[in-house]
């Protein structure tokens, strides 16, 4: 058995991971699984980054931030597989809400009609709304700003975004602290569930197959253990499989649920897993089938053009000086190369390209690949805009300008 | 030198804040990581930071440290990162330390060593004190699960004790949890212990 110590922090994202560790798929590959749960994402990077584990469950953007210069230490960072798509929700408290569209249904479908509504409750809020981001490179900030901007709002005007650890959110809004929030399951779910909050937006109604948790390494530790991180890499395919499979359901979200984990009731868990989204305290939940994905319709393949995309968002907000280095080093830390490489001889699906057009496919589509046809889910972002890996100036240049 | 001390638990900050007044460091404060402390670091416009590697506070921290107007020079993790040994060293200590962009390494690296040293000291001190607590615990479990064994079945206290003994061996698991088990039995049975 080979050692390997992974970082964490207590998100539902991080099922693959803890299904991997307790269900034996990283114990077959000859790999001892040691979970490091951590609170905020910058423990879980220094972790990474100076070497304390191997891997880490990590923000997409996250990922590219580091290796790009942008969070402290500059460090080249990979990711070969992809922990889930989807999964985050935004939630406020109601007496904001109560301006938005009241039909739950309707609401979390129409995203750019409640961006709308978001603007005028912004008028008829008393102050600024402050907004829990989990980090400044989230999929969830990237894709909250986007649909703030939608509706003519400035992210860094019109509202305060506050930077908290995921599992601390419940806690602010408690304290008053904060108007709403924007996290990874389950703490949108159990805002709502005290009543302190409504669901406002759920994330795979933004971005159909939006980039979420990445496996990521160091890149140099990666580039050394071949052998290990396709071992790795097979458990994962292997326990995402069993994730996603709804005969699982139950027992997974009791494996979340456990006090070293996730540390939440297991039906809350359950809840989102099974993607019935409770919009208000006590109301049925909306089906959202596509909430979250581990496995199915190629979730996994870490697609360059995703990386693409985040550095398309980063360029978009001013965070990054936009040059032909930073979009190739950006591209780079996703690796489709080792997902390859490792999952070769397995049953995982395998696209044959690197690279799509993001936000183009209406409904699943088969598309072709070495072995036989894989099918990709939709992937529309709310707007119908499409994200062209080739044309990222053209893409960021078509947004509004900012004010 | 303005040093902040960004913690939540008193004893941690008092072992670290005597230290550095010890080596002579008189601008020390210390700031709970509560409500509006970000505001009031902003205010202090201190040279260093030291807080607790796993403190949850650190990504609203650097968040400030990233948006921040009034803080006019960037601020790294660690002033020099060729020095390996002392990042290591920091990290597994559990210090995490942000320094102000232009401070010189020789000034920093005598705060940061006396941080990893008390840090250390501290966590060792705590995981004794985990210790005695937890060896408390488990005397006064095996104590009370003996008294039930003596007074059910009218053993001494030696042979209660190897019962127990025996029993957690066959069984492979720790005296303590048979001791326990035998306790919840007992008081599901009505028992008087």
């Amino acid at each position: 058995m080979t050692p390997i110590r992974i970082a964490f922090l207590a998100l539902t994202d991080a099922a693959v991971l803890i299904a991997a560790r307790e269900k034996g798929f990283a114990e077959a590959q000859g790999i001892a699984l040691d979970l490091v749960r951590d609170t905020s994402w910058a423990t879980l990077r220094d972790r990474l980054v100076y070497g304390q584990v191997q891997a880490a469950h990590m923000l997409a953007p996250l990922a590219v931030a580091v290796t790009l210069g942008l969070s402290q230490q500059p460090c080249a960072l990979s990711a070969p597989y992809k922990l889930n798509v989807n999964g985050n929700q935004l939630v406020m408290a109601p007496d904001f809400a109560a301006a938005l569209e009241r039909d739950a249904a309707v609401r979390l479908n129409d995203p750019l009609a409640t961006a709308h509504d978001f603007a005028n409750a912004i008028g008829l809020h008393h102050r600024k709304p402050v907004i829990g981001v989990v980090h400044r490179f989230s999929s969830h900030a990237l894709i909250l700003r986007y649909w703030l901007a939608s509706a003519g709002i400035d992210p860094d005007r019109d509202v305060v975004l506050r930077v908290l650890p995921p599992s601390l959110m419940v806690e602010a809004m408690r304290a008053g602290e904060i108007d709403g929030f924007t996290a990874g399951e389950p703490w949108g779910s159990a805002a709502v569930e005290v009543g302190l909050a409504e669901a406002v937006a759920a994330g795979e109604r933004l971005w159909q197959r939006g980039v979420e948790k990445v496996l990521t390494f160091r890149t140099d530790w990666m580039e050394q253990h071949p052998d290990l991180v396709d071992g790795l890499l097979r458990a994962m395919a292997g326990a995402a499989a069993w994730c996603d499979d709804p005969v699982n359901r139950v027992e997974l979200a009791g494996l979340l649920a456990q006090p070293a984990y996730v540390d939440q009731p297991a039906e809350l868990i359950e809840r989102a897993l099974a993607g019935r989204i409770v919009v208000r305290q006590g109301e049925a939940p909306v089906d959202l089938p596509d909430f979250i994905l581990f496995a199915r319709d190629a979730t996994p393949f870490p697609w360059r053009s995703q990386a693409l995309w985040i550095y398309s968002q980063l360029v978009r907000w001013g965070m990054v000086e936009p040059s032909a280095q930073a979009q190739a080093r950006a591209a780079d830390v996703f690796r489709p190369d080792i997902y390859r490489r490792a999952l070769a001889d397995s049953d995982a699906p395998m696209p044959g390209a690197s690279m799509k057009v993001e936000g183009a496919l209406l409904s699943p589509l088969a598309i072709g690949a070495p072995k036989g046809s894989i099918t990709l889910g939709p992937d529309r972002f709310f707007d119908g805009r499409a994200f062209d890996p080739d044309r990222i100036e053209e893409y960021v240049a078509g947004f509004p300008p900012r004010r | 030198m303005r040093i902040v001390i960004i913690d939540d638990s008193g004893a941690r900050a008092t072992v670290l804040e005597e230290g550095l007044r010890d080596a002579g460091y008189e601008d020390i404060h210390v700031v709970p990581p509560r409500g509006a402390f970000v505001a009031r670091l902003e205010r202090m416009a201190p040279d260093v930071v030291l807080m607790d590697l796993g403190n949850p506070s650190r990504d609203t921290l650097e968040e400030m440290l990233v948006v921040s107007r009034a803080l006019a020079k960037p601020i790294a993790m660690f002033v020099d990162q060729s020095d390996d040994n002392m990042i290591g060293a920091a990290i597994d200590a559990g210090v995490s330390a942000y320094v102000v962009d232009g401070l010189r390494k020789e000034r920093v690296k005598p705060i940061l060593d006396l941080a990893i040293r008390r840090f250390s000291a501290f966590a060792r001190m705590q995981a004794e004190l985990d210790e005695a607590r937890t060896q408390l615990a488990d005397r006064k479990t095996i104590d009370r699960a003996k008294a039930i064994l003596m007074s059910s079945r009218g053993l001494s206290e030696p042979d209660a004790y190897a019962l127990l003994r025996t029993t957690a061996m066959n069984q492979g698991k720790k005296l303590v949890d048979v001791a326990a088990a035998l306790i919840t039995a007992s008081d599901l049975l009505g028992g008087t212990s």
